[in-house]
C-alpha cells in the first residue's frame, strides 16, 4: 500500500470516529451545548482538557523550538504546564461553584456591571480568534504534506468536520470527540519518540532516555549533543540565558495566561462538582504531562539525527554528500520547508552556524579554513516532531499516525476556541444584553449560528493569514494574562474590589501591555509602525513583548485595589455571593440564572 | 449556607494557607530550581547534564503534578471536616 492510502486510511478513519461520536452526543439543550449537561467524569474531562489545551502549537511547533534552542525554551515547558496549578486552586473551584455557563457571565454578575462583561467578552473573542487562526493554519499545513492536496482545500475539509461536530453536539460533542483526539495525539507523539529513544540510548522512556548514555559514543546524549553542535559553531544546547528576570517573566506570562484563557476555564463547568474540579485539573495536569515530558526528549533526540544525518563520519569530517542525501529530506525539499544551497559549490551540504552571536564569530575562522562559505541547509523547525518518523526509518504506519495525530491537536484545540467565542456571542452578547428574553431554543439557535459564523471566519483567516500570525499567540497570552486572569482572582479573592475597581484594572493592564506589543510589534500588527527595534537592547530592563503580560498583570491588580479602594465597597448581595463561590456546599449543577 | 460562622473563616483560613504553601514550592522548582537557582545548581551532575535543567524541562511539571493531586486532596479532606463539602 502507498504512504499515501496509509495516511488517507488514518486521518479518514479518525474523521468518521469524531463524526459518530458528535451523532451520539447530540446536544438537546443550552446546558449540553454550553457544558455538556455538566455530567462529566473529572478523568474525562481531564483527558478532554488534554486535547483541548495541547493545540498545533504543543503538537508540531514546541519541540522544534526546544531543538533548536535547548535549555532557554524551558519557559515553554514549565508556563504551559505551570499555569493548571493556578487554575486549581486560584480558579477552577470557585468558578465551578458559582455555577454558570461563561467567564463574562462571572466578571459581569461579581462585578455588577454590564461593562464589565463587555470588557470581557472583547477580550475573550480577540484572545480566543488569535488562536484559532494559529490551529486553522496548523491543520492546512499537515493535510497539504499528508495528503498531498493544497493546503487551502485541506483547510475546508477540517473546517467541515470540525463544523459538524461542533455545531451539531456543542460542549457535549466536543469533549467526547476530544477524549478520542487526545488518544490518537498522545498515541500518535509517543510512538515514533519511543522508538528513537530505544535506537539511541536503548531506554525506551523518552523521558528517561534524555538523561540516558548514548550508545554510539558511550556518552550522555545530552553531552554527546553540545560536543556535535558546538564542534560547528552552535552555543552548547543546556547553555543559560542571557536574562534570568526575562525567562521569569515569559514563564509567569504563560502560566497566567494559559489560566486565563476563556476556553480552558469553561471546561470545568462541564464536571459535577466542586470537589471534581479540582480533580480535573490534575488529571488534566497528567495527561498533558505525557506529552510535555517527552517533549525535550523528542527535541534533542532529532537535534542530534539531524546532525549525525548532515555528518555521518562526525563534525571533523566533510559533512554527506548532496546526492546522498536520505528520501526523507527530498520530500520535505519539495514542501520548501528544508531547503538546500550549494555556497561553495562543493556538493556537500554545510550546516553550521554562521550566524553573528559569539559561538558563530569564535567558530568563523575554522569554517573559512574549511572552506565553507555559508550555512547551506535550512531546516524549517516546524516540521521536527511531523518528520522525526521518517528520519528514524520507522514503518509507514507511524507517519500516518502522526498525520492523524496533528489534525488531531490542531482541531481539538480549534472545537474548543469556537465553541468558547460563540458562547460568548449567544449567551453574553444575545441573551445578556440584546435580547434577554430569548427562549432556551433560541439561544441553542444562536449558538448554533454563531458557532458556525466563528467557523467560517476562523477558516478564511486560517486561508489567509494575516502577516503577523507568528506574533498573535503573545498578543492571545498577554491579554488573558493583563485581563481576565487578575480579574477573575480578585474577584474571588477580594470582596472589596468594586465595579469601578475591575473594570480600571482590566483596562489598564490591557491598554499597558497592547501598547509595549504594538511598540516593538508595530500598532495593530501594521508593518512599518513599530516604534524600535524588537531586539534586546531596546527592550526595557531586558523584558521582551512576549513577556511583558505578567507586568501587565500587576499593573491590573495595582489599579483595581488603588481604584476600588478610593471608591464605595460592593453592595452587600456581592459580598456573599464571593461568600458562596469560597464554600463548595450546595453547589448543584451549572445553571441558567 | 455556613455563610459568615466562625468555622467557615476557618475553612478559609486554612485553604489560603495551603494555597499559600503550594505556591512557594511552585515557585521554587519553576523560577527557583529552574531558572534564578540554576547556576547554584550546576555543581550537580545528572546524565549529562545539571539539576537545574532537569527541573526546567522535567522536574518542575512532576512536582507541579504533585501539588495539585495534594492539594485536591487535602481540600477535599477539609471539605468533609468544616461540614462545607456537596451531599
Amino acid at each position: 500500500m502507498s504512504q499515501f492510502a496509509i495516511n488517507i486510511m488514518f486521518v479518514g478513519g479518525s474523521f468518521l470516529i469524531y463524526i459518530l461520536i458528535a451523532v451520539w452526543a447530540k446536544a438537546g439543550s443550552t446546558k449540553d451545548f454550553y457544558v455538556a449537561g455538566g455530567g462529566v467524569h473529572p478523568i474525562t474531562n481531564g483527558m478532554a482538557i488534554g486535547a483541548d489545551w495541547m493545540s498545533a502549537a504543543s503538537f508540531i511547533s514546541m519541540a522544534g523550538i526546544i531543538a533548536a534552542s535547548g535549555y532557554a525554551s524551558s519557559a515553554y515547558l514549565m508556563g504551559w504546564t505551570g499555569g493548571y496549578v493556578l487554575l486549581a486552586m486560584l480558579l477552577a473551584p470557585y468558578l465551578r461553584k458559582f455555577g454558570k455557563f461563561t467567564v463574562p457571565e462571572f466578571i459581569g454578575d461579581r462585578f455588577y456591571s454590564k461593562q464589565a462583561r463587555l470588557v470581557a467578552v472583547i477580550c475573550l473573542i480577540v484572545a480566543s480568534l488569535t488562536y484559532v487562526i494559529g490551529q486553522m493554519a496548523g491543520a492546512g499545513v499537515a493535510f497539504s504534506r499528508f495528503l498531498e492536496v493544497d493546503s487551502t482545500t485541506g483547510l475546508m475539509i477540517a473546517a467541515v468536520v470540525i463544523f459538524i461536530y461542533s455545531v451539531l453536539g456543542g460542549m457535549k460533542g466536543i469533549t467526547y470527540t476530544q477524549v478520542a483526539q487526545y488518544i490518537v495525539l498522545i498515541i500518535a507523539y509517543t510512538i515514533p519518540a519511543v522508538f528513537i529513544s530505544f535506537q539511541l540510548t536503548g531506554n525506551p522512556v523518552p523521558a528517561l532516555g534524555l538523561f540516558s548514555t548514548h550508545i554510539d559514543s558511550g556518552m550522555p546524549i545530552l553531552d554527546k549533543l553540545n560536543q556535535v553542535i558546538t564542534d560547528v559553531g552552535f552555543s552548547e544546547y543546556s547553555a543559560d540565558v542571557d536574562s534570568h528576570l526575562n525567562m521569569v517573566l515569559f514563564t509567569l506570562t504563560l502560566m497566567i495566561g494559559t489560566a486565563g484563557l476563556p476556553h480552558v476555564i469553561i471546561r470545568f463547568f462541564t464536571v459535577p462538582k466542586v470537589a471534581d474540579a479540582r480533580w480535573s485539573a490534575g488529571w488534566a495536569l497528567v495527561f498533558i504531562a505525557l506529552l510535555y515530558l517527552t517533549a525535550p526528549a523528542v527535541a534533542s533526540m532529532a537535534r542530534l539525527n539531524l546532525m549525525t544525518t548532515v555528518y555521518p563520519d562526525g563534525t571533523a569530517a566533510e559533512p554527506i554528500r548532496y546526492e546522498d542525501r536520505p528520501q526523507w529530506v527530498k520530500e520535505w525539499e519539495v514542501t520548501g520547508l528544508i531547503k538546500y544551497v550549494d555556497k561553495n559549490e562543493d556538493g556537500r551540504i554545510q550546516m553550521y552556524n554562521d550566524g553573528s552571536d559569539p559561538a558563530a564569530q569564535a567558530f568563523k575562522p575554522q569554517a573559512e579554513a574549511r572552506g565553507w562559505e555559508g550555512n547551506e541547509l535550512d531546516v524549517n523547525r516546524d516540521i521536527i516532531v511531523l518528520a522525526n518518523p521518517e528520519i528514524a526509518n520507522l514503518p509507514g504506519w507511524v507517519i500516518g499516525l502522526i498525520a492523524a495525530g496533528g489534525l488531531a491537536a490542531a482541531l481539538s484545540t480549534a472545537a474548543g476556541l469556537l465553541l468558547a467565542i460563540s458562547s460568548a456571542v449567544s449567551h453574553d452578547l444575545i441573551k445578556g444584553s440584546i435580547n434577554p428574553g430569548i427562549t432556551d431554543k433560541g439561544e441553542l439557535l444562536a449558538a448554533r449560528i454563531s458557532m458556525a459564523v466563528a467557523i467560517v471566519v476562523a477558516t478564511y483567516l486560517g486561508a489567509n493569514p494575516p502577516g503577523f500570525a507568528a506574533q498573535v499567540v503573545a498578543l492571545a497570552f498577554g491579554i488573558a494574562a493583563a485581563s481576565l486572569f487578575p480579574a477573575l482572582m480578585m474577584g474571588i479573592f477580594s470582596k472589596r474590589i468594586n465595579n469601578t475597581g475591575a473594570i480600571a484594572g482590566m483596562l489598564s493592564g490591557l491598554v499597558f501591555t497592547l501598547s509595549y506589543i504594538f511598540v516593538y510589534k508595530g500598532w495593530f500588527f501594521i508593518p512599518g509602525t513599530a516604534n524600535l527595534a524588537d531586539v534586546p537592547a531596546n527592550w526595557v530592563f531586558g523584558i521582551s513583548p512576549l513577556s511583558i503580560g505578567a507586568i501587565g498583570a500587576l499593573v491590573n491588580f495595582a489599579v483595581a485595589f488603588a481604584v476600588a479602594n478610593a471608591t464605595e465597597e460592593p453592595p452587600v448581595e456581592i459580598q456573599e455571593l464571593v461568600e458562596s463561590v469560597r464554600y463548595p456546599r450546595g453547589a448543584g449543577q451549572a445553571q441558567d440564572h | 449556607m455556613p455563610g459568615h460562622s466562625y468555622d467557615a473563616e476557618k475553612y478559609w483560613k486554612a485553604n489560603l494557607r495551603l494555597i499559600f504553601g503550594s505556591l512557594i514550592v511552585w515557585a521554587l522548582v519553576s523560577y527557583g530550581f529552574g531558572i534564578v537557582l540554576r547556576p547554584m545548581l550546576s555543581g550537580i551532575p545528572i546524565g549529562g547534564t545539571d539539576l537545574g535543567f532537569w527541573f526546567a524541562q522535567q522536574g518542575s511539571i512532576l512536582t507541579f503534578i504533585g501539588l495539585i493531586f495534594h492539594y485536591a486532596w487535602r481540600m477535599n479532606r477539609l471539605d468533609k471536616q468544616f461540614g462545607v463539602d456537596e451531599e
